[in-house]
């Protein structure tokens, strides 16, 4: 099994003011043309679209249309359900992960993923974030105490637990333990963050410091983010991508660009549809 | 627009009556049936009490086997023979059923999966005599009794239980930590390891328990395998007492010494049992409180 080469020193965001997006921002991923099987049911079409370093994706769509199916492929955790079968490529810096030769753990210790429903470990706060630590190497207790720091730090949580490091991660409030998954998650260092519908199981003011946090995770990483809320799209992402279930019940990508864009100007009448809230 | 009387909600008082009339019938029915399931068990915790308590002493845990004329000695020669029997089983149980169960709940749909389970509930369902007679082909015929061949007989009666209750343990640990684990980038083994062994721990040990509670009166797997020993022995190689083939023994011996005694160990087997099986009823109630 061949390890993933790691990347030579990505290029800045172009971006002068900060917001605005050089069209020319690099690659990270590329998804071409790919398809998703259960057994013979097809549940993605064709989707190619890009993802490009350092900014953040959002995919909506209504529900049903194959949004976390897509994002689960990324980091190839669909893998773990039974008779699935994937086709097309998903490049990571230009290397294919689904090549057959390809280590599935590599994939998913450089593309991350922050699930739906907060789900730390039913280990203490400070074990959360060392398990993912300890499974790349083996830092000292010094070295540790400060990766530990510096990830609740990174996620905005460490003032609320800076004190209550060895108590219980599911002793937290539902915001705070999804803000804990997110700092265990950026512990191990990855390149990418998947977020499946991240503040769905979120009250609203957890959800905004989610949402801030994310504009500050995106200075050093790539974010994809599955939502069904559209406006959370809208003040979130650099880029959206508007998935939709076809009569096959596959889904399928019907339109993809600049959120500004699609929000204000999109091309396809069914997008216009949907961010308009005629229909969810 | 008249709108009808609204239908009375207390009903007539012969008809409440009457379903109170069928509620008690029912309730004293299945109540009744309850009594007679629970008599058997009362039944024979009592007698065992009553006609084991004489046999009890200091003498009788501490000595080994003595003829009736100087006194009948004691059971340690069993009890430390079961001892070792079951230790030995566990030892090569435990770790063949936790691990397999862990290939079964990350394999399920596989063939090979699916063929374990099912082979599993086949074994767990031989009766214990045909296992006595496997081993005993296997390891006793041209080599003579051994202890060790009755505990590889125990061990294959063990190993359905651990095995399957390892496996149901194990599906009861929520997907969503095999998820957080494997999504941090862990292989399969170190989550089963540090995220998933842990989870289901507690349900772990009580099948354990349960195992050995099974095995514990077993006679006929060790008929033919450990064959029993008169002697104190802890010679793995060599024939090997135990509690339940010293109870055969002596629950036929004409001589009422031996009788006593036998209520004697049937004490101290049914005591075991109990404590084993009330212990992983608690453990199991104490995690589904949490």
């Amino acid at each position: 099994m061949t390890q993933l080469n790691t990347p030579k020193s990505a290029s800045a965001t172009a971006g002068h003011n900060g917001q605005a997006l050089a069209a020319d921002a690099p690659l990270k991923i590329s998804l071409d043309k790919i398809s998703v099987y259960y057994s013979s049911f097809r549940a993605i079409a064709d989707v190619s679209m890009p993802v490009r370093d350092k900014t953040i994706t959002a995919i909506i769509g209504p529900s049903g249309c194959g949004k976390s199916t897509l994002l689960r492929s990324l980091n190839r955790m669909n893998d773990l359900v039974p008779n699935v079968r994937v086709e097309g490529s998903i490049l990571l810096d230009g290397e294919n992960l689904y090549a057959p030769d390809i280590d599935v753990v590599d994939v998913r210790r450089r593309i991350g993923m922050v699930f739906q429903r907060p789900n730390p470990f039913p280990k203490s706060i400070y074990e959360n974030i060392a398990y993912g630590v300890r499974l790349q190497g083996r830092p000292s207790k010094t070295e540790m105490d400060s990766i530990v720091e510096r990830s609740l730090k990174r996620a905005a949580i460490w003032d609320e637990v800076k004190d209550k490091l060895k108590q219980s991660g599911a002793a937290l409030s539902g915001g705070q333990q999804q803000r804990l998954c997110i700092a265990r998650a950026i512990a191990v260092e990855p390149e990418v963050i998947l977020m499946d519908e991240p503040c769905s199981a979120l009250d609203p003011v957890a959800t905004l410091k989610v949402e801030d946090l994310m504009q500050e995770l995106k200075k050093d990483f790539t974010i994809v983010i599955v939502t069904h809320n559209m406006q959370q799209a809208a003040r979130v992402s650099d880029y959206t991508a508007m998935m939709m279930m076809r009569p096959d019940r596959a889904g399928e990508m019907i339109e993809f660009g600049e959120t500004n864009r699609i929000f204000t100007k999109p091309s396809d009448k069914r997008t216009e549809d949907y961010v308009t809230g005629r229909f969810g | 627009m008249v709108r009808p009387a609204p239908a009375r909600l207390i009903s007539s008082s012969s008809r409440r009556q009457s379903r109170r009339i069928v509620n008690g019938i029912m309730l004293g029915l299945t109540g009744l049936a309850t009594l007679l399931a629970l008599i058997p068990l009362i039944w024979i915790i009592a007698s065992v009490l009553i006609n084991g308590a004489p046999a009890l002493s200091v003498d009788f845990f501490t000595q080994t086997f003595a003829p009736t004329d100087v006194g009948g000695g004691g059971i340690l020669h069993a009890i430390v023979g079961s001892g070792i029997l079951i230790g030995l089983a566990s030892l090569m149980a435990i770790p063949v059923g936790v691990l397999g169960a862990f290939y079964i709940a990350n394999h399920q749909n596989t063939p090979l999966g699916l063929a374990m389970r099912f082979g599993t509930d086949v074994l767990s369902g031989l009766p214990s005599i045909v296992v006595g007679l496997f081993v005993y082909t296997i390891a006793v015929a041209g080599h003579g009794y051994t202890a060790f061949s009755g505990a590889v007989a125990l061990a294959i009666m063990m190993l359905p239980v651990v095995l399957r209750t390892t496996e149901e343990m194990l599906k009861l640990v929520p997907r969503s930590l095999n998820e957080a684990s494997l999504g941090l980038g862990a292989p399969v083994w170190k989550t089963s390891l540090v995220v998933l062994l842990p989870a289901a721990l507690t349900g772990i040990v009580t099948g354990i328990m349960l195992a050995i509670a099974r095995v514990a009166g077993e006679t006929a797997p060790l008929l033919f395998t450990a064959q029993g020993n008169n002697v104190f022995s802890t010679d793995l190689g060599q024939p090997i007492a135990a509690l339940p083939l010293v109870l055969f023994k002596y629950a036929t011996d004409p001589d009422p010494v031996r009788n006593t005694q036998a209520w004697g160990i049937s004490f101290i087997i049914v005591v075991f049992v109990l404590v084993l099986n009330i212990g992983a009823r608690l453990l199991t109630s104490q995690r589904t409180r949490r």
